[in-house]
């Protein structure tokens, strides 16, 4: 993985030394709460609703070892022993004292690690797929690609102030598992005619106003790669609505202008920037590719000895097809039974950090989905590994199941939140697992999201559910038919919403008329796309 | 009645107005009537807390209750993690928050 030259580090650094001054004056009354809440925002400091909350980036969800031992250590110095993985692929601490911001600041940045970029109107943490770098499918590994956003788009003096936050993703395969086409930037690795570049898509999101990107580019060289992000970003920055915080997003400017005129103008863009000199030396990227070289495999045992039915289960569930045929990438679940989505604690990091070391070549990778995925496990090495995951509760054979839903901190921790989502979670994964429905359903894709800003990615669920509030009093609403993968799509609202106990009831609801209907092999979204919205309809309202 | 909330400044702590000080406790908070908007602006220019705002609840026989759940949560923590509340050996307050 990259590793800090000495201009990155003395970056770091110097921001730690910065924000520790900040930290002071604002601790001896000689900063305002308002002037000091967009320099603490920079670097990734919010005010929740029980403590600052702290937003560490692991750039493209990739960290090693040694870097999970200083989140897990953290942990346990300055919080409250454990903290939040996310489906932006950071971690997130919920009980930081301000006193405290600047010393965390500095152990992270030991670890070549920091909070920068984390908040605030500016190119955020960029995302990717975990598998990145060991998937089977995959055309190249697209980290490099996202390290040199990463390094073109960190403190860019153009894009510190946008109109609203954006975030950018990199895949370099058919399967989209990293929700690419719900980012302000989707960019997908390709070839074409035996070379590689980059697809551009552009004008995705979420939140408020869910929309699926749509392409501007089917290829770009790639080394223009940067220069016609920039193009992208130019456009926005100049055009986007900073009148009006929720219109202010890229995917409300593309879709005002239509995709067409917004590629004109930023293709005209591109074509100034072209003889600008903004693209960096080719020989920067080859060189940020040799820290992403593939480890040492080894050949070895290609088939699994599945004597022991629960770990075959999850051998079956849990891990994922790796580009060398003796090694698997494994999948770590944080989603224990009546778990809390996306929790690790202290301790549960520096064991997957330890497992990390033993029997992935030292990486791990961070999910959207709050899970942890250790990349490259020799399929011999797996009953070893799967046993210390089963002993340490780390072992739930569910990935993918409605057991393994994404949910947003909610109202028990984020203060923009209008409903509890946690709780949700719980009963849905303790309800399933009693009932023993969930391997019956296959994969099924449950998020949920406390607030209409849907960090729990609710409008990309097979099965959403959104947290409102109603008259004071938490409320849900249902949605059906979402997907954030290659076959993308918006879920659409079932009808009026329920109570907490019965929007439980109407997840189990729609998943019998699934069972119902299904036909053959088919996915819960596959039937629903068969057979469209008015059967669930029937059987929730009647 | 009125009360007041914000948190505290070093370590972000939920806290109420007692009246006197902040405290971590809801059930010791002080009606403020009219003199929120005061109380604020000289408490945080003396940075004894940070970002506060006056909050609409009950007062009873059984203490004071926030009208938002939103208030209850940040007056006795994590519903999810009762450990991490301030009753964290009282099975029944997560009841007091819903």
């Amino acid at each position: 993985m990259y590793q800090y030259d000495q201009y990155d580090q003395q970056m770091v650094d110097a921001r730690v030394a910065e924000f520790r001054d900040q930290a002071r004056r604002r601790l001896e009354g000689k900063l305002t709460e308002d002037q000091f809440k967009p320099l603490r925002l920079m670097n990734g400091l919010y005010l929740q609703l029980h403590a600052y909350m702290l937003r560490v980036a692991i750039p493209y969800g990739t960290l090693n070892s040694r870097q999970m031992i200083a989140l897990g250590d953290i942990a346990d110095k300055y919080d409250r022993g454990y903290g939040h993985f996310t489906t932006r692929q950071n971690l997130q601490y919920n009980w930081i004292k301000l006193e405290d911001a600047a010393d965390i600041l500095a152990d992270l940045s030991k670890v070549e690690m920091h909070a920068i970029q984390t908040s605030g109107n500016c190119i955020r943490n960029i995302s990717s797929d975990h598998f990145a770098g060991a998937a089977a499918d995959e055309l190249v590994d697209p980290r490099p690609y996202a390290e040199l956003l990463r390094q073109w788009s960190s403190f860019h003096p153009e894009f510190t102030y946008l109109p609203r936050k954006f975030k950018i993703c990199v895949i370099a395969a058919e399967k989209d598992r990293a929700a690419m086409r719900l980012h302000d930037i989707g960019i997908q690795i390709v070839e074409q005619d035996g070379e590689i570049g980059a697809r551009f898509f552009v004008g995705g999101g979420m939140g408020r106003t869910p929309m699926i990107a749509p392409m501007v580019r089917d290829f770009v060289p790639l080394d223009q790669l940067i220069t016609y992000a920039e193009a992208c970003l130019r456009v926005y920055n100049r055009y986007g609505r900073r009148d009006n915080k929720y219109k202010a997003r890229i995917k409300i400017l593309v879709h005002e202008l239509g995709a067409e005129e917004y590629t004109r103008q930023v293709e005209e863009e591109f074509a100034h920037l072209l003889d600008q000199g903004v693209e960096p030396p080719r020989a920067e990227l080859e060189r940020i590719k040799t820290y992403f070289a593939d480890p040492a495999f080894e050949d070895g045992p290609k088939n699994v000895d599945r004597s022991d039915p629960d770990f075959a289960v999850w051998v079956d569930r849990n891990t994922h097809r790796h580009k060398h045929d003796s090694y698997v990438s494994a999948v770590i679940s944080l989603k224990p039974v009546g778990g809390i989505p996306g929790d690790a604690t202290g301790e549960q990091m520096r064991l997957m950090a330890k497992l990390a070391k033993q029997y992935s070549f030292d990486e791990i990778r961070i999910m959207h989905t709050q899970n942890v995925v250790l990349p490259h496990v020799k399929i011999a090495d797996l009953h070893a590994l799967w046993s210390e995951l089963h002993a340490a509760g780390l072992g739930a054979p569910n990935m993918d199941t409605i057991e393994d839903m994404i949910a947003c901190p909610g109202l028990d921790y984020c203060s923009l939140a209008n409903a509890r989502s946690i709780p949700l979670a719980q009963r849905i994964s303790e309800r399933f697992d009693a009932s023993g429905k969930t391997a019956e359903l296959g994969e099924l894709k449950l998020k949920i999201s406390g607030c209409i800003n849907a960090c729990g990615h609710h409008h990309a669920g097979h099965i959403g559910i959104l947290g409102v509030d109603r008259k004071g009093v938490e409320n849900y609403q249902l949605s059906l038919g979402g997907s954030e993968a290659e076959d993308v799509s918006l879920a659409k609202i079932t009808g009026p919403g329920f109570t907490e106990d019965g929007v439980i009831e109407a997840v189990d609801t729609v998943t019998d008329v699934y069972l119902a209907q299904r036909e053959g092999e088919e996915r819960f979204l596959d039937t629903y796309r068969r057979i469209g919205m008015e059967p669930f309809k029937e059987a929730l309202y009647g | 009645m009125k009360i007041l909330t914000g948190n505290d400044l070093k370590t972000g702590a939920v806290v109420w107005w007692d009246g006197s000080n902040w405290s971590l406790y809801v059930d010791r908070a002080a009606d403020v009537g009219d003199q929120g908007e005061e109380i604020m602006a000289r408490e945080e220019a003396l940075r004894r807390v940070n970002v506060p705002y006056i909050v609409e609840a009950e007062s009873s026989e059984d203490g004071v209750r926030p009208a938002h759940i939103k208030d209850r949560i940040r007056a006795l923590g994590p519903t999810v993690r009762q450990d991490l509340t301030l009753k964290p050996q009282d099975p029944e307050a997560i009841d007091w928050v819903i």
